[in-house]
């Protein structure tokens, strides 16, 4: 199995400690994937929903995208490409219960940027995944 | 009707000698919270009782290459799981799966099944013999009945 690097993981063991009392929402997960981005890369300049909308809908050179599943339109529910279950709505303006939780959130990047990529995901990447995610149906 | 004179022939043939049968009508009791909630978010969380244990632990061995997707656990759910898998797995010869650990691919299951037309699971509406619910319209609940069963059109 594959790890993510080090320090992505250990903000979000340490967030979800630290914020374990109170649910978290999308806003806390932007800020934590920002603290991240900077640690990654000096440079980093904030994060796009237009690059987050392009990497939601590219399949990366391999077989499924995020849209493969959760649809181009991530307000609508999904359905899993093997088994067909429907998934609930991935954007938090159509499900309140999206980014709310640290371990959800960290098993769901894992597991899929795994299937979809063929490795983890940066902190980049799910910033700018999040800040379209959240710009969508408002 | 089939069903239930089969079941009357299992429960002569193997009471008295396992004592454990599957339910005859084809009904399992709920999972517990964790199972249905990991096991339930990408498909139905099949009932234990349709695989070995040793089945079950592989496939739990596993996760992270789980039928082409990564279903990785952190170890503690993992050993949640395993443990409810192990505990209340089937115990009939005839459950035991291929290399692939596909409940579908097993003796049980394909007997289970041999009536069901070939036109039914290419219909686009099953898409794969994993798809209970696509003609078990209760298998969620863990019945899978033969009142329950809706071909679909």
């Amino acid at each position: 199995m594959r790890r993510s690097p080090i320090f992505p993981l250990a903000a979000v063991a340490a967030f979800s400690i630290t914020a374990s009392a109170a649910a978290e929402t999308p806003a806390d997960f932007q800020r934590l994937f920002e603290t991240a981005a900077r640690q990654e890369r000096a440079g980093f300049a904030g994060f796009s929903a237009q690059r987050g909308a392009a990497f939601f809908k590219s399949t990366h050179g391999r077989e499924w995208s995020c849209a493969s599943c959760h649809t181009i339109n991530p307000t609508a529910t999904g359905r899993h490409a093997k088994t067909d279950k429907p998934i609930t709505p991935l954007a938090p303006a159509a499900n309140a219960e999206r980014f709310t939780r640290a371990d959800k959130v960290e098993k769901w990047f894992r597991r899929n940027c795994n299937d979809v990529l063929g490795r983890t995901c940066t902190a980049s990447e799910k910033g700018d995944v999040l800040v379209y995610l959240m710009s969508l149906g408002k | 009707m089939k069903h239930v004179i089969r079941f009357g022939i299992l429960v002569l043939l193997t009471v008295g000698t396992t004592g454990v049968v599957l339910a005859g009508d084809h009904r399992y009791p709920a999972p517990n919270p964790t199972v249905k909630a990991e096991c339930g978010s990408c498909h139905i969380a099949y009932p234990p009782q349709l695989l070995p244990a040793h089945s079950w632990r592989a496939l739990m061995a596993g996760l992270d290459k789980h039928f082409g997707t990564d279903a990785s656990l952190d170890p503690q759910t993992a050993a949640t799981i395993t443990a409810f898998l192990e505990q209340n797995a089937g115990r009939k010869r005839s459950l035991s799966a291929s290399s692939e650990l596909r409940i579908s691919e097993t003796r049980w299951f394909v007997h289970e099944h041999d009536e069901v037309p070939a036109y039914v699971w290419k219909s686009p509406k099953v898409k794969s013999p994993s798809n209970c619910t696509a003609c078990h319209s209760n298998a969620e609940h863990g019945d899978f009945s033969e009142r329950s069963v809706r071909i679909p059109r």
